[in-house]
């Protein structure tokens, strides 16, 4: 119970539907805000605040557990780590991955617990299978398809036949204050919203080249290579136009002689995508190709591909090129279905081709 | 509901109650000089006499107070500011390592946005402050010391202190001795004239007061500055409008403990012995903390090798069954208690610990619930703790 609408709303459902319910608070940052100040960031005193008026009202024994040690190995000090290395991670997977239902889910079934209820926009019936919530703008199956089949099974998400609309609305008839509580964005454990200013502070500014990627010239000086992502155009400042007057993308990012590389739109274009740490839940492993749709970006539209995938990996091979798919992103294979689109599994983006 | 935790708070008595109740009745502000004004006056001053004389104190000592933290940072700050006011030479604070929150947090307040500076004296793995490091601390600082705190009984761990040897330490080298007396009054007996402190804390709801009300009990010739300034109500050391319903019921809680004190310490550590005993044999690798012997009546601490003391709090929490970690938590997060680090425990045995605390509606039935509960229990935090990776 994060303090928000959704987890309040979550655990109120799965009361209803019989579960005997205890609310957890995760205490995650070292130094807790005590007040909240907008909708950036989680979680301050006045959100664990929030999460134990809710439970009150709901009836559910309510405690706070401290996993900020494990939050920031496995989720902060990775997140810093993955742009160290010139990728561009997404910290919610690793927080499902490592911390939602890795750390809380094996304590909760050590004191005697059966499974994680969370407020997840997203679909897990009892035919195990992981589909999109009813609301496509609030679908958090990409965060939740890096969880396995263990995992899922010991996972309840009651929000994913609902809109956020109508989990709003529910909160209010079920008087729960937090009816009116903006959702947080952005990074949970960045409170001000500024990334970069967090990653300067952690990694330190680093100056390096921007080169191009054809040539090898040096068109420009950057400040911090984690500045930039693959696919970004803005910001570059370099001193020459190019050649052919058209702008230049960032195509990758080259830790080790901090570098970035520059070159045309069409060099973004991606036909393959390579990922690592393969999950894959609905259905035996793909040996021979299975065809799907594929999401490479948080709020990314899914297209169409051949997904072979086995313990040591997945390849994602596009039916038409992607641009801007980024080194750190999961990839997530969904078949679509009129019941919602199933999840089938998924990888962390290590390669790319074209 | 299986109730061990008396040491946090415990039922109002209902002759505190009743006190309550039948002042709150009645209109009047303490101060007022008019009629209504004087009778409010007369209960506050009834109930100041009958806490003096239950505390071995003279009326004019008794400083009412809104609980035991205020009393505690009233003593600590007041103390420490007037006595250095009268010589800037005088900035430092002797204070025991086992303190609770409300003299330790007050004291290193005072380090840092005050310039005072601290000598903590260190406890025995018993937890009893060792008076051979006052002895030290105050002949190498004498004329420095300030104010020097040593609790009376441990909340914790429940070990009784040496206060009559710390304070006529303190009295040789003329330093107030303040003891923070808040889980002692109502289980052993408290005279604070026969102490020798300068200035004693007490809470109502530890003993069956209400919460919200306490005293200081300070000799006449300490000078306090005070914490709060205003009307200049109880001799100008603390103002503000006299909560006399409080006071009320607070004075016929303090008269029932004291007077019963020795009946219910007989029966209560009877009952605490039980406990320990029965404990003991349902989970044998647990082990008692504080003085076996010389500790208070109603307290019993124990650690659980390998197992996590908010694990643990959780499942009893489910069984029905109330008690504490017995350490400070913020934001409900429990972290290693100080005193059993101070006693020199390393942090996992500071953070696998439960303390079970008896009181006046206590029975042989508590310890039922709790024996019959604990052995599953234990199994289950232990393996929580196992993923913490908390040796055991």
């Amino acid at each position: 119970m994060s303090g928000g609408v959704d987890s309040a709303v979550a655990a109120a459902r799965a009361v209803d539907a019989g579960y005997d319910v205890t609310g957890v608070h995760l205490a995650l940052a070292r130094n807790p805000q005590t007040y909240r100040s907008g909708a950036r960031g989680c979680c301050t005193l006045e959100d664990s605040r929030d999460a134990r008026r809710a439970a009150d009202v709901i009836g559910i024994p309510f405690y706070v557990w401290d996993m900020a040690d494990e939050f920031h190995a496995g989720v902060v000090d990775d997140f810093v780590a993955e742009y160290a290395a010139g990728r561009t991670p997404n910290p919610c997977l690793r927080c499902n991955e490592k911390i939602k239902f890795a750390a809380v889910l094996d304590r909760a079934v050590a004191l005697g617990f059966d499974a994680v209820v969370t407020g997840h926009h997203a679909r897990l019936g009892l035919d195990g299978l992981l589909r999109r919530s009813v609301d496509a703008a609030k679908d958090q199956s990409y965060v939740l398809a890096v969880l396995t089949r263990a995992q899922l099974d010991r996972a309840i998400f009651p929000l994913g036949d609902s809109t956020k609309a109508a989990v709003r609305a529910e909160a209010a008839e079920r008087d729960l204050a937090v009816a009116e509580k903006p959702d947080s964005h952005d990074i949970c454990f960045i409170a001000d919203g500024d990334t970069q200013g967090f990653l300067a502070s952690r990694l330190g500014a680093a100056p390096g080249d921007i080169v191009d990627a054809s040539t090898g010239e040096v068109l420009g000086a950057h400040a911090g290579a984690f500045s930039y992502t693959v696919g970004q155009r803005r910001g570059l400042r370099l001193e020459r136009p190019a050649p052919d007057g058209r702008p230049r993308y960032v195509l990758s990012i080259t830790p080790v002689t901090n570098t970035v590389t520059v070159g045309p739109v069409e060099a973004l274009d991606v036909s393959t995508v390579y990922g690592d740490r393969p999950v894959w839940t609905a259905e035996p492993w793909p040996l021979a190709g299975v065809e799907c749709e594929v999401q490479l970006r948080a709020h990314g539209e899914a297209v169409p591909a051949t997904v072979t995938a086995d313990l040591a990996g997945m390849t994602a091979r596009l039916r038409r090129p992607v641009r801007g798919i980024a080194a750190g992103q999961a990839v997530v294979a969904y078949r679509p279905d009129p019941a919602g689109d199933i999840v089938l599994g998924s990888a962390t983006i290590s390669a790319t081709d074209q | 509901m299986t109730y061990l935790d008396h040491a946090a708070t415990t039922p109002m008595l209902p002759e505190a109650v009743e006190a309550y109740l039948s002042a709150a009745s009645e209109l009047g502000n303490a101060s007022s000089i008019h009629t209504p004004g004087r009778g409010a006056r007369r209960r506050v001053e009834e109930a100041r006499e009958s806490v003096a004389a239950a505390l071995g104190a003279r009326p004019s000592e008794v400083i009412f107070t809104s609980g035991g933290t205020e009393s505690d940072n009233l003593a600590v700050k007041g103390i420490f500011w007037a006595r250095r006011g009268a010589d800037p030479l005088r900035s430092r604070v002797i204070a025991g390592a086992v303190e609770h929150h409300a003299v330790l947090d007050a004291v290193t307040w005072l380090a840092r946005h005050e310039r005072a500076r601290v000598t903590w004296l260190p406890v025995d793995p018993l937890g009893r402050v060792e008076v051979g490091a006052l002895h030290c601390a105050l002949a190498e600082y004498g004329d420095e010391v300030a104010v020097c705190t040593a609790m009376w009984a441990n909340n914790e761990v429940g070990t009784l202190q040496p206060v009559e040897e710390l304070a006529a330490e303190c009295a040789t080298r003329g330093v107030p001795l303040h003891t923070d007396a808040i889980q002692a009054v109502g289980q052993v007996p408290v005279d604070f004239a026969a102490s020798g402190a300068a200035a004693l804390s007490v809470s109502g709801h530890k003993l069956g007061g209400p919460i919200g009300v306490g005293a200081l009990v300070l000799s006449r010739d300490v000078a306090c500055t005070p914490l709060l300034h205003g009307g200049g109500q109880e001799r100008d050391v603390r103002s503000g409008t006299l909560d006399v319903p409080g006071i009320a019921a607070f004075a016929a809680a303090v008269g029932t403990a004291v007077k019963g004190q020795q009946e219910y310490a007989a029966r209560v550590s009877g009952l605490r012995d039980e406990l320990i005993a029965r404990v003991r044999q349902v989970v044998p690798e647990a082990v008692l903390n504080g003085d076996p012997v010389q500790r208070l009546p109603a307290n019993a601490h124990f650690s659980f090798p390998g197992c996590e003391g908010d694990a643990l709090l959780l499942l009893l929490d489910a069984q029905g069954i109330a008690c504490s970690t017995g350490s400070a938590c913020s934001a409900g997060v429990a972290q290693a208690s100080h005193v059993l680090l101070a006693m020199g425990e390393d942090a996992d045995r500071g953070r696998s610990s439960l303390r079970f605390t008896l009181g006046h509606t206590s029975s042989s039935a508590d310890i039922d619930a709790l024996v019959a509960a604990l052995p599953e229990i234990v199994e289950r935090a232990r393996a929580a703790g196992a993923l913490r990776g908390i040796r055991g």
